[in-house]
């Protein structure tokens, strides 16, 4: 029970299915709050689709994603809020989201849970500041007074922004790229916008990072580098981070949890020493059957 | 024998470069013009040659016009000519060199007094006008080229708001300018409002109708979108057309109330405007003060649009032309945001609908037809999009020009007195088009100004910059 208490995320049953196909089968696992949790499997497991699914932007065929705010105590209410039909339910102590519930850019904004994509989506032909500042959108819309004193010129705006700007620079200068704040995105090497849609992502104030192959066609170096940054971003902010990776030796560094995917079905699910042995997950990652596991280990002599 | 086809293949291959270069560039460009001289007299011949006329008997008759089918051939195949003799070598010349860093000091130069001199330039205007051309010749200045263009760097602004920044491909703009036109022709003659009271309600109303429209077609993308703002703005029309009771049909409407100088109206009599002032009656100062409405609004828009897009929702635009996906992943409610752009670009077209009723003084659906959609965004798409210098001056050069080409009677002297130059507007127009299109396919002005910098201001390289996709 003490392991349920700080849940971040919850994913209960998770099913989606296109057609015939079924991308994820009934996956359930826990993000706690504070945690890197890492999703693996080979390609085509249904990792992208979990993560569609928990930002909205697919709906699940099946399933539960309660994701909380606040005090732990707001599980409690779980139940009665699945039964209500409503998708969140706010408590004196915290609120609790059903996340399937809610279109994609209201996850994002009430819900808090950002992402970056496995193909990167920066706007490339605005700055790297300006791809910041738009991730702080919703809060600008507002001290602009949903434009209406923006366009008069009102002081709350120009504050709202400076203090939008200020934040920016904080990150740029975190991920490297202060010195390129005004050129445009698309211009940027590929693992600087790699880090920068991390950034932005962060500019909109999550609970929930979620980042789908952060790492793929990053050298060792600029692999490193973003290995802290994630370190960072737990320790210091404080959020959790959800993470797609093909690069084992990036999870088994700094992962504290790892869900192992294969064909949509969770095959194992624990600490990173522990899935790093298992079996399953290396019969699914070599592709072969589970039984010829030991076979194979000893004969590329691990 | 393979071997022997293959070595004749290889032989073959080294040696055609040679003979290009045995070829003198003079025979090359001989070669050219002669082709391309034979495609334009198999395009021209059904088009320019043949004409089909009534005769006295009401029958109609082929008649052929050989002499302008073979000068309009041999200008376009001796143009062929000198192009590939003297700007091609100079472009691939061009093109080898590499590019140069720096631009040149009078660009940046231009760059800085441009738009100063620009808005100098067009607030006196009409006294330019009035100076250089007298009272009489004034009026046609100040109304068909003034008036004219800025209703068009007007529209072209408002479109610039949809196409441009929010990246929505919106061919039916003309309809909400016709739900302006006729707001104020309506409202202006069943109920007497004045101009400044309609002028803004008739940009509500048009703001209005760019939501209800938004709200069912802003979920499709692209070609969708494109389909079915075309086919809103043929509605309008046809309603215009049809509900003759309230629109009057085809007739139009007539005697819409012109707007007064705040309360003094221009006529002739003892408290009309040139009478207040101890002026002399001239329909000049009428046509002035209309150049001076327009202008203000055109610069409101401007204005607006430039404000607009320094501000989160004009960021959420330019975002949305770029990535929506993206946009929704930061929270961006998608919907109300292209909303907002419909709904802006809207009002824009009401304000300018109602300014072309009050100016006219009738109106009928002809004047809103697919033709002027399409014009507008020409206009967008030959400035580049998202930049209003660049919809200014293409609105002056298009809608000029084709003012212009009106006054060519000179032209009748080389072909003809049968010559009628507004005719061929079209076609010079579409080669215009062709040509800035291949000259620069992202419009005039196609690089992008950022919205916002921490150290220095850089602008945006062209390729960068989605167009949207709807
Ligand atoms: N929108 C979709 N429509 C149909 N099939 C999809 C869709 N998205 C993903 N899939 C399928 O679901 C499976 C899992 O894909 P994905 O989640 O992208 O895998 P991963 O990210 O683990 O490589 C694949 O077989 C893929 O073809
Ligand atoms: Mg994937």
């Amino acid at each position: 029970m003490a392991e349920a208490i700080d849940t971040l995320l919850r994913v209960e049953h998770l099913t989606m299915r296109f057609g015939g196909l079924v991308a994820v089968d009934d996956l359930s696992f826990e993000v706690r709050q504070g945690h890197i949790a890492a999703l693996i499997g080979p390609n085509g497991a249904g990792k992208t689709t979990v993560f569609n699914c928990i930002t909205g932007f697919y709906k699940p065929s099946e399933g539960r994603l309660g994701l909380r705010h606040g005090k732990p105590a707001v599980w409690d209410a779980l139940d009665a809020l699945t039964d209500s039909g409503a998708r969140r339910r706010i408590h004196p102590n915290g609120t609790l989201f059903l996340l399937e519930r809610m279109p994609d850019y209201l996850v994002a904004r009430q819900a808090r849970v950002a992402r970056t994509f496995q193909n990167i989506r920066l706007f490339p032909g605005m700055t790297v500041l300006e791809n910041l500042l738009v991730a702080q959108h919703n809060r600008l819309m507002f001290a602009s007074g949903y434009t209406l004193l923006g366009v008069l010129g009102f002081p709350s705006y120009t504050r709202a922004e400076r203090s939008a700007i200020d934040k920016a620079r904080d990150w740029l200068n975190r991920i490297g790229l202060l010195a390129r704040a005004d050129d445009p995105a698309g211009d940027l090497p590929y693992g600087a916008q790699r880090r920068l849609e991390i950034a932005r992502a962060m500019c909109t104030d999550p609970v929930l990072l979620c980042l789908d192959e952060p790492a793929a066609g990053l050298n060792p170096h600029e692999s490193a580098e973003l290995n802290e940054l994630l370190l960072a971003i737990r320790d210091e902010f404080a959020i959790s981070v959800l993470l797609i990776e093909h690069d084992m030796t990036v999870v088994m560094e700094i992962s504290d949890h790892v869900v192992v995917l294969d064909y949509g079905v969770k095959i194992a699910d624990g600490a990173p020493d522990a899935v790093r042995n298992d079996d399953k997950v290396i019969a699914a990652y070599l592709g072969i059957a589970g039984e010829d596991v030991q076979s194979v280990e000893a004969e590329v002599g691990l | 024998m393979a071997v022997l086809a293959h070595s004749a293949g290889e032989s073959g291959r080294a040696r055609r470069p040679n003979i290009a270069r045995e070829r003198s560039p003079f025979v090359v460009a001989l070669h050219d013009a002669g082709i391309t001289a034979l495609i334009a007299f198999g395009v021209l011949l059904p088009l320019i040659g043949f004409q089909t006329v009534q005769n006295i008997n009401e029958v109609l008759v082929l008649r052929t016009r050989w002499p302008l089918l073979f000068s309009l051939v041999a200008i376009i195949g001796a143009s062929r000519f000198v192009y590939a003799v003297s700007v091609a070598p100079w472009l691939a010349r061009r093109a080898a060199r590499p590019v140069a860093a720096a631009p040149p000091g009078w660009r940046s130069l231009v760059g800085r007094w441009f738009v100063p001199f620009a808005i100098g330039f067009v607030i006196a205007y009409p006294a330019i006008v009035l100076f250089s051309a007298g009272f009489r010749g004034a009026l046609k200045w100040v109304d068909n080229f003034g008036i004219q263009i800025l209703i068009y760097v007007m529209l072209g602004w408002g479109l610039n708001i949809v196409v441009g920044l929010a990246g929505l491909l919106d061919l039916g703009y003309v309809a909400f300018y016709a739900v302006g036109a006729y707001s104020y022709a309506l409202l202006a003659t069943h109920f007497g409002f004045a101009f400044w009271i309609l002028l803004p309600l008739a940009g509500i109303l048009a703001s209005f109708w760019g939501i209800l429209l938004g709200f069912p077609v802003l979920r499709l993308r692209g070609d969708y979108l494109a389909i079915v703002t075309l086919a809103f703005g043929e509605i309008i029309r046809i309603v215009l057309v049809n509900w003759v009771s309230l629109t009057n049909g085809y007739a139009g409407i007539g005697g819409i109330p012109r707007p007064s100088f705040f309360g003094i109206p221009f006529t002739a009599d003892d408290n009309g405007f040139a009478a207040v002032f101890g002026l002399q009656f001239s329909p000049i100062y009428r046509t002035i003060f209309l150049y001076y409405v327009i202008l203000a609004l055109a610069l409101l828009t401007c204005f607006v649009t430039v404000r607009l897009r320094r501000l989160p929702v004009g960021r959420a635009w330019e975002a949305l032309r770029e990535d929506e996906i993206a946009c929704r992943s930061l929270g961006i409610n998608t919907t109300n945001t292209k909303l907002t752009a419909f709904a802006m670009g809207a009002m824009f077209a009401g304000f300018a609908g109602s300014f072309f009723a009050a100016r006219q003084g009738f109106i009928s659906p002809e004047s809103f037809t697919f033709l002027e959609s399409a014009t507008i965004l020409s206009i967008v798409v030959l400035g580049g999009m998202g930049s209003q210098i660049g919809v200014a001056i293409a609105a002056v050069v298009m809608i000029g020009g084709t003012e212009i080409m009106r006054q060519l009677d000179f032209l009748k002297d080389i072909f003809g007195s049968t010559f009628d130059p507004t005719q061929y507007r079209m076609l010079l127009f579409g080669f215009a088009m062709v040509a800035i299109m291949i000259w620069r396919p992202r419009g005039l002005v196609a690089t992008r100004s950022p919205s916002v910098f921490l150290t220095e201001r850089k602008t945006i390289a062209a390729d960068l910059v989605k167009e949207g996709h709807g």
